[in-house]
């Protein structure tokens, strides 16, 4: 019997506000603990929450870029349980109107473009985090309370690791284009649960799912997936059922483990949040929203393979990430050589910054410095061959291009007549090879550049060495 | 009559003619005070050398004269927060809390130099109608000693009736402001839920708390209410609205006015003694030349259900935050977190209290959500309506305020539904966020203090006002005073 794999994700990630959701503490990562704290995030007695404008405004924007119809009217609720990591004893979510309804992600599998659809985005608060490893005890750091997520919820739409990976990739590349998150994953700013259950092929009904909770990297999400859609197909195969529950995944062993069961699951009696008010949001507003939305990676493409003539391949590449995009549209209106620079980005650039452990965030060079390498190469000062040493020295931060080529003395022989005085020395020394071409064999032109090349460093334009050696041999010839 | 038996505006008047300077005005209260607070037990905390220090400052610094409040001693309910000085709710799980923050009304009467003179009791968390369920001490009535203040404000009602403050602040939740006021023999005014702001006050349930006043007459109310009222950015449910003077209307008279009288009142066991003050006010306000009509309300029964389960719901979530783990009582002797959590709530909050977070929690959870929660902000809808078809024909309602008076410490302690009983007329208030103000008309046999209840719509503060200011002529209450 055929199986298929059913998996819905929810996808939390914090915003990259300024200030938590409902106090003025910075949300910055990695600071001491307990340095981003207030009565409000604290959970003191008789504070009250102010919520945050920029939350709903980036929150507005996740919608968008992710397709849905944006609520006119929303509101927070409390979802109440205990826990040492959450001052306030329930999280300030959105319940049953939230913020975000009904969008659709493309993603693309094995070239085919297959929608999955987004059932809802809310905002909600994070929680504190709590430091076990302390001889004191349990510690609490509250520096994250506060902190502003929203999860996006999506149908159970994906079937299998590898489209779970994929979905979660264009997630967060969206949320990283639309400068909602940073989505780094290793400071936990996006976090990934998983529902799956397995059914028959052609089934029409959900198998009984399980969830996972926190996967906090790609290779996890695939894994664990993985892990339990096996696990859940072998129980089946055995006559087993599928019991509903949370399961841990354990990324180090590369195994799933029951948590706790659906019975044992709390009742968080959500009830509307009584210290805010709802959360109204025009039409106008929206288009607004709207307007202001930066180009998708998808339009993007487009457009570069349209205004700029690049191959479908390499708009893919450039777009995938906002940073080289950026990069590659500022180069390309200083230069003007769009393939070329692309090549630049999609080859060369990726080696360096990975030996160098840098990203197109940390690069050390501007596109200034990307476009005046290239326009070197385009003017004949320096060859392809050497301008792959120029930009070694530009990640070495040697200085610009042009100062890199002037320091090494890396310029092609641009002046004929001095070209010309040493290709009249190299002929009259090799007289067997004159001989040879005006035998026929015209392989000996090819013996003269190689002997020009080395004379010169290699730094005679071949072009115009080759023009000159035909034109010193064939005169030598009818002498 | 001594200084502190003065209003606030005769207080400024002999302020101004400089009959005695602040520091006089600071030491009577202070003499006052220890000398009757033994007797009453209102105050939690006395913050006396405080008082004077500041009494002293605004005499030498000729402050005085500013503004309408400055320079006058009150006291403060104890779940409003009060920056370095110890708030507690009167509950054993906040007994050493110090906030760092003040509440909003209190840092508005620092800016006026009003001068507190110190924290006092109530029902823990203010869940009582009694002050009864103060982990500390019982407050009792200064008109018989064996009667309770009421509550859940108390402390409040009892500071101001005793002399021992020109004015309190109390918070009304369902009629912790009014009930005690009434039963004190003072004036409490609920304001329109989101006129004053709520932050810096302990949560008890807050779609339905308002901070309020306690005053020796309606002119003060209207004072103190021009001082605390206002838009505060910190409080999201607090109205943004243009400043008003509530003197100004205060003295036009109430032949303009359309009283509304409910037909069924008595209905709800109302004491004999409370009939017959509400008929003298009637009477009066006719031969005021108002105009007096017969208005239905036919819902203070689901009110009271409804309003025990918004008000126990949001409590059961409001108070989770006490877990002993950033501040407030910590039970000693626990195995691991959830043994700490359980024992620092079951030792940390009295049984009142208990007894609404297991309410609100049931009627959260889920299977029993749209029975109880969600029916119970159906009722509140409709009772909203019910009061917008009322003043349609009214411009305030008179009805009592509580159908009794003051009732033995101890003799509804047993009895929680009979003590839940006490808030018939003052709970439909809070649960349509309207303003209402108490102020006392006559003493009953016993010699306690009958107190009615005037009523009117979404920010009709000042038409309430004018209404009791006129019924507060016709009685002339303050010819009584309690025997300390
Ligand atoms: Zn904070």
């Amino acid at each position: 019997m055929e199986y298929e794999v059913v998996v819905g994700m929810e996808i939390h990630a914090e915003l990259l506000t300024k200030t938590k959701i409902f106090c003025s503490c910075p949300t910055k990562f990695g600071d001491p603990e307990n340095t981003h704290t207030c009565p409000i995030c604290l959970g003191m007695p008789g504070v009250l929450p102010v919520l945050n404008k920029s939350v709903v405004k980036y929150a507005v924007r996740a919608g968008l870029a992710l397709n849905c119809k944006i609520a006119n009217f929303s509101k927070m609720d409390r979802k109440n349980y205990f826990y040492p990591d959450l001052p306030k004893a329930y999280q300030t979510s959105q319940y049953d109107r939230p913020l975000c309804l009904g969008g659709t992600v493309n993603i693309n599998v094995n070239g085919k473009t297959k929608p999955i659809g987004i059932t809802r985005i809310h905002i909600e608060e994070d929680a504190g985090k709590l430091l076990h490893e302390s001889s004191d005890g349990t510690l609490v750091d509250v520096n994250r309370c506060g902190v502003p997520l929203i999860e996006i919820v999506s149908e159970p739409d994906i079937r299998g690791p590898e489209e779970a990976r994929i979905f979660a990739e264009k997630v967060r590349n969206t949320l990283e284009y639309t400068g909602v998150s940073d989505c780094k994953m290793e400071e936990g700013s996006i976090r990934f649960d998983v529902n799956v259950s397995v059914r028959e092929k052609g089934s029409k009904e959900l198998g009984t799912r399980t969830e996972m909770k926190n996967l906090n990297s790609f290779r996890a999400l695939e894994r664990a997936i993985k892990y339990e859609s096996k696990r859940q197909i072998i129980e089946l195969k055995k006559g087993h059922s599928i019991v509903q529950e949370t399961r841990k995944w354990d990324d180090v062993k590369g195994i799933s483990s029951a948590m706790r069961s659906k019975e044992d699951a709390q009742d968080y009696r959500y009830f509307p949040e009584p210290d805010l008010v709802p959360i109204v949001i025009s039409d106008d507003e929206i288009k607004k929203a709207k307007d202001q939305l930066p180009e998708m990676p998808e339009a993007k493409k487009e457009r570069y393979m349209a205004e700029y003539n690049l191959p479908e391949y390499d708009a893919n590449l450039i777009t995938s990430t906002k940073e080289t995009a950026r990069f590659f549209e500022s180069t390309v209106n200083l230069c003007n050589h769009p393939k070329q620079v692309a090549n630049w980005l999609m080859v060369d650039i990726p080696a360096h910054l990975k030996e160098k452990d840098l990203t197109m965030d940390t690069i050390p060079f501007s596109p200034e410095d990307l476009a005046e390498l290239i326009n070197l190469i385009q003017d004949g000062t320096i060859s392809g061959k050497i301008a792959k040493s120029v930009m070694e020295k530009m990640f070495d931060e040697e200085g610009s291009p042009k100062e890199i080529v002037e320091k090494h003395n890396w310029a092609q022989m641009q002046d004929t007549g001095e070209l010309k005085s040493i290709i009249e020395k190299i002929v009259q020394d090799n007289p067997k090879s004159v001989s040879d071409i005006a035998a026929g064999n015209k392989k000996a032109y090819g013996f003269l550049t190689g002997q020009v090349m080395k004379a010169t460093k290699g730094k005679a334009n071949p072009q115009l060495a080759n023009k000159i050696i035909r034109e010193v041999v064939s005169k030598k010839i009818d002498e | 009559m001594s200084i502190n038996n003065l209003t606030i505006h005769e207080t400024k008047e002999a302020l101004k003619e400089g009959k005695f300077s602040t520091e006089e005005l600071v030491d009577s209260y202070i003499d006052h005070i220890e000398k009757i607070d033994p007797k009453v037990d209102a105050f939690l905390l006395k913050c006396l050398d405080r008082a004077k220090d500041q009494a002293k400052k605004i005499d030498s610094e000729k402050q005085n004269d500013t503004c309408s409040l400055s320079g006058i001693p009150y006291a403060l309910k104890d779940n409003i927060c009060t920056k370095g000085i110890k708030t507690t709710a009167a509950s054993k799980m906040l007994y050493n809390f110090i906030p760092p923050y003040n509440a909003d009304v209190y840092e508005r009467l620092n800016s006026m130099n009003s001068i507190m003179l110190g924290k006092v009791n109530m029902d823990e968390f203010a869940m009582g109608s009694s002050t009864e369920n103060s982990a500390f001490k019982v407050t009792k009535n200064p008109w018989d000693l064996s009667t309770v203040p009421g509550g859940s404000s108390g402390g409040s009602a009892v500071a101001v009736a005793s002399d021992m403050a020109a004015f309190a602040l109390g918070t009304d939740t369902g009629g912790s402001i009014r009930q005690p006021a009434s039963l004190c023999g003072v004036v409490g005014l609920k304001p329109t839920y989101g006129l004053v702001s709520r932050f810096g006050l302990i949560a008890f349930a807050s779609s339905l708390d308002q901070i309020g006043t306690f005053a020796k007459d309606v002119e003060d109310t209207a004072i103190i209410l021009n001082a605390i009222a206002g838009h505060d950015p910190k409080d999201s449910t607090s109205l943004d609205l243009p400043k008003k003077d509530y003197t100004d209307q205060l003295k036009n008279g109430t032949k303009e006015l359309t009283i509304g009288i409910l037909k069924n009142y008595k209905a709800e066991g109302v004491q004999e003694e409370v009939q017959t003050a509400m008929d003298d006010a009637i009477a009066a306000y006719k031969s005021m030349g108002a105009k007096v009509v017969e208005v239905d309300f036919r819902y203070f029964k689901q009110a009271l259900a409804a309003y025990y389960i918004i008000a126990c719901a949001e409590a059961s979530s409001n108070l989770a935050r006490y877990d002993g783990v950033r501040y407030g009582f910590r039970a000693k002797d626990y195995t691991d977190y959830i043994d700490m959590y359980y024992k620092t709530r079951s030792e940390g909050f009295g049984s009142e209290v208990k007894r609404r977070i297991m309410l609100g929690t049931y009627a959260l959870s889920s299977g029993y959500y749209d029975a109880y929660y969600k029916k119970a902000m159906q009722v509140r809808t409709v009772i909203i309506n019910e009061y917008k078809k009322i003043f349609d024909q009214c411009d305030v309602l008179l009805t009592p305020t509580s159908a009794t008076t003051a009732f033995k410490i101890g003799e509804k302690m047993n009895d929680p539904l009979q003590m839940y009983m006490s808030d018939t007329f003052t709970v439909p208030i809070n649960i349509a966020g309207i303003p209402a103000i108490s102020i006392p008309a006559e003493l009953d046999h016993k010699g306690l203090p009958i107190g009615l209840q005037i009523v009117g719509p979404v920010l009709g503060e000042e038409k309430i006002l004018q209404a009791a200011w006129a019924l507060e002529k016709h009685f002339d209450f303050r010819k009584n005073q309690p025997n300390l």
